[in-house]
């Protein structure tokens, strides 16, 4: 039986409280807050992180498929699994694929992915999901809204969580969707999508695959599912038959409903607390409902040591201004820096250097073993060897993967940036070599020479219909 | 073994334009008052000139200098090494004259900055627009030379900007003497230290302008030079030094010194028989793009010693009325940096004080700017970042220094 062999998860840094939300538009209330991803990630960027989470111990080579679940793809022809699967350092020979469109595209993936390792198509899928939605200034779903992914190892043998059984229904009912042009979620009156939809359509499912597999609400340690608001959440898991005990908290208080992501974060969120044995149930709700049955093993002790959601819950800080959360979501038309414009990206120049800047590999030098990064300002492919002057005699050497320390850097105002300033790093990394990187996630005061490291894969800029996407510093916090 | 260019050639003529944001002329009308400034020094004629070299990071083909002077069709060779940009139209200028092939050669540099319609200089220099690294800007990249020389020499943030401030104050009162800098004012140590902050640690004050400009040489031999004037002035070193641009990506690079400088002044000491430069040298032009560039050029110069030279900053051994003046004419700090013409313009400075004519461009009322009786100066110029730039230094003097 397929199962469950790793999980993992992301939660952006950044936390904006309801309430700032609401002061800026002179509305009451707003409790909790949501996690805003920075103006430097999107879909793609945090399928990475949870994918680097999820891999910790696994060679990423061995991996045969990536399936990206989510709502928000940055390109709507180009793949975006391939995108994070060459920054995850997957194979060529891998069978990608894009799920999207629906908010259930993560359980769907989930069990895609248990039916091709079932019919041994392939012998294990990566799992992501991630969801980055927008709601309209001033709204109810910029309230509710969180941004964060998780992701899940598929595979055979020594798995920690068995994949008993499922159950879906398919309904086109859109109490909430994007047509091809629309940027916010439109959605219809919420007692139209609660009563025919939320309150209904997940409790069809749930019932429906505990009758085919003969199962009842007491049978579940842990109910995880999808829920746009907290109080509703809570009654539909009654409405399912489930205690309070049972019911793994939502996230949507200190996070926000992640839409695709949300279900697989719940689970995540689950499994760091379970223990063999249990049996979870997973439901997930969009045009429709995935109901899962999934039973822990003894395997689970395995694999706790990953950031999956709880480490993630720690680690944040608080944006106090709306003002910086509008910019970074590019809801304001800013004036124009006086800066020059940026040259066109060349699509050829970052095909050849695909293989190693977007999986952050440099070169060690067979001759001297020097590790080294960068060729110049523009390439990560070396030819002539920085020590030695060997040519063209070295090894593939990964840097995604090494901690750091920063050498020296600058907090530069006059660069053109999204979020000035600029903070300018030199890094040298844990094992050998240097590279120059900025540094994102941080607040510029807590710079100091010599502190540790981490590398991060973000979005650079946006320009002219290409997303760039290369490599950060962040601070090293756990 | 490569030779030596000392006594070689000789400069009979300069010119220099005002520097500052010169609406009123495009590169060509700046290149046609620098050059004629140094026809008429010399005393020649625009026909007299037989081959020519022009610098600036802008503009394509020695056209750039032919169009605008009408030249009649002689060979002219655009040059462009970063800041070292003039210095390598005039080092060229001075081999061709040298070999042999040419007796009267004019070197000229030019920068129309102020047309960009942006604050500070040009974008990352990425010819392809995938710059994947972070964008620096002028500023960011030597701030970070800023932050490791603080830490590793332990100055804490207060003194270690004050040092700068003082590198900053020492050129703008210079600047204030001269008319023809972009900046003409006197400017407080209080004022620049509390500046908005460009790149941490550097504020506005730390970096130098961004300007129009242009400056040119006549260059010729040592015979020709001595009948035509009785002041002519003689090269007495070249040295260009281009980096392997590896220090943001070797472990080896400590961030508190540029290399190439220190291999272009030793080069350039070798060649002009130059063995204590902190006694020997009268005076220097050098590459203060930023503040903190200029304190760093002192110890890489061996003018200061290593991690001393925030001593003889503060002490005013640099000043104008100090053992070592450096920036009398105000720098790129005060006079200005337009990219494609500084290395012509530091050269011009030396030449009029080799000559005792430093109070030509004096502005009315200052005091004297005249350095008392200079033998050797020395010019220096840093292109792109303190981790791979180009670095430049010449070395000028009379007959028999």
């Amino acid at each position: 039986m397929a199962g469950i062999l790793s999980y993992g998860a992301y939660i952006p840094y950044y936390r904006l409280p309801r309430n700032v939300i609401s002061k800026a538009w002179g509305q009451r209330g707003g409790s909790g807050e949501k996690a805003v991803a920075n103006y430097d990630e999107d879909s793609i960027t945090m399928s990475v992180a949870a994918g680097i989470d999820c891999l910790k111990g696994t060679d990423p080579k061995t991996v045969d498929a990536l399936f990206m679940a989510t709502t928000t793809a940055p390109y709507k022809e180009r793949q975006n699994s391939t995108i994070v699967a060459t920054a995850l350092d997957l194979r060529r020979e891998t069978r990608n694929a894009d799920f999207a469109n629906c908010l259930r595209a993560g359980t769907i993936a989930m069990l895609s992915a248990n039916d091709a390792v079932n019919a041994n198509s392939v012998k294990n899928v990566l799992v992501t999901a991630a969801d980055m939605r927008m709601g309209g200034a001033s709204g109810e779903n910029e309230q509710a809204f969180g941004d964060g992914s998780a992701a899940l190892l598929l595979g055979h043998g020594k798995v920690a969580v068995e994949i008993e059984g499922s159950y879906t229904l398919s309904d086109d009912l859109a109490d909430n969707w994007r047509a091809h042009d629309d940027i916010f979620v439109r959605s219809w009156e919420d007692r139209f999508g609660l009563d025919e939809g939320y309150m209904k359509i997940p409790v069809e499912a749930a019932s429906g695959v505990m009758k085919k597999y003969n199962l009842a609400p007491k049978d579940f340690a842990k109910a995880c599912f999808y829920g746009p608001h907290g109080r509703r959440h809570s009654d539909l898991g009654r409405k399912m038959g489930f205690d309070a005990e049972q019911i793994q908290g939502p996230l949507l208080d200190m996070v926000g409903n992640t839409g695709a992501a949300l279900p697989l974060m719940v689970l995540v969120a689950a499994l760091e607390e379970a223990t063999a044995g249990d049996r979870i149930l997973l439901v997930s709700y969009g045009n429709g409902s995935d109901a899962i049955v999934l039973r822990v093993t003894g395997e689970i002790e395995n694999i706790r040591n990953r950031r999956g959601i709880k480490n993630h819950l720690g680690i944040k800080r608080t944006l106090d201004s709306y003002e910086r959360y509008l910019r970074w979501r590019g809801m304001v038309s800013l004036e124009a820096a006086a800066r020059p414009e940026r040259p066109p990206t060349s699509m050829s120049a970052l095909w050849r250097e695909h293989n190693t800047a977007i999986p952050l590999y440099g070169v060690k030098c067979k001759k001297c073993g020097t590790p080294q990064m960068f060729y110049n300002l523009d390439s990560t492919r070396s030819r002539i060897c920085i020590e030695c002057k060997a040519k063209d005699e070295f090894e593939p050497y990964r840097f995604a993967d090494k901690g750091g320390k920063i050498v020296t850097f600058s907090q530069d105002y006059l660069s053109l940036s999204q979020d000035p300033p600029n903070t300018l790093t030199v890094v040298d990394f844990e094992g050998g070599g240097r590279g120059s990187f900025e540094m994102t996630d941080r607040d510029p005061a807590e710079c100091k020479v010599g502190m540790p490291v981490e590398m991060t894969f973000r979005k650079m800029f946006f320009d002219r219909g290409i997303h760039n996407y290369f490599w950060k510093c962040k601070p090293a916090r756990d | 073994m490569p030779g030596s260019i000392k006594d070689r050639v000789a400069v009979v003529g300069m010119g220099c334009t005002k520097f500052g944001e010169r609406w009123d002329a495009g590169a060509g009308d700046l290149l046609v008052e620098a050059a004629f400034e140094a026809f008429e020094d010399a005393g020649i004629e625009p026909k007299d000139i037989q081959a020519a070299w022009v610098g600036t990071s802008r503009g394509t083909t020695g056209m750039t200098l032919s169009e605008p002077l009408r030249l009649p069709t002689i060979p002219v060779t655009r040059v462009e090494n970063a800041c070292a940009t003039a210095s390598e139209a005039f080092r060229n200028g001075c081999y061709a004259v040298a070999a042999g092939i040419y007796d009267m050669v004019l070197a000229i540099g030019v920068e129309k900055l102020k047309d960009s319609g942006v604050s500070g200089t040009g974008g990352g220099p990425s010819s392809a627009g995938h710059l994947l690294q972070a964008v620096q800007s002028g500023p960011g990249a030597f701030a970070l030379l800023a932050t490791s020389y603080f830490a590793r020499y332990g100055l804490n943030v207060d003194e270690g900007k004050h040092m700068l401030a003082r590198v900053s104050w020492k050129s703008h009162k210079n600047g204030a003497s001269n008319r023809n800098a972009h900046f003409q004012k006197e400017i407080s140590l209080d004022m620049i230290l509390n500046a908005p902050i460009i790149a941490w640690p550097l504020g506005l004050y730390d970096c130098c302008g961004v300007t129009d400009g242009s400056a040119a040489a006549i260059i010729t031999t040592p015979e020709i030079a001595k009948k035509m004037r009785k002041d002519p002035v003689y090269v007495k070193a070249l040295q260009i030094a281009t980096s392997p641009r590896d220090g943001k990506y070797s472990t080896k690079y400590d961030y508190t010194h540029v290399e190439a400088t220190v291999r272009a002044a030793q080069a350039a000491y070798r060649e002009a028989d130059i063995t204590k430069p902190r006694e020997e040298i009268s005076m220097a032009e050098v590459h203060d793009c930023f503040s903190i560039s200029e304190a760093v050029i002192m110890e890489d110069l061996g003018f200061s010693p290593r991690g001393k030279a925030r001593d003889d900053i503060e002490s005013g051994f640099f000043d104008i009325d100090g053992k070592l003046p450096v920036q009398p004419d105000g720098g790129l700090k005060s006079f200005g940096h337009p990219i494609g013409a500084s290395g012509l313009r530091m050269i011009y400075e030396m030449y009029l004080q080799l000559q005792g004519k430093a109070d030509k461009v004096l502005n009315a009322g200052m005091p004297s700017r005249q350095i008392d009786s200079p033998r050797l100066g020395l010019t220096h110029n840093l292109g792109f970042g303190p981790e791979g730039p180009v670095a430049f230094v010449g070395i000028l003097g009379l007959e028999g220094a």
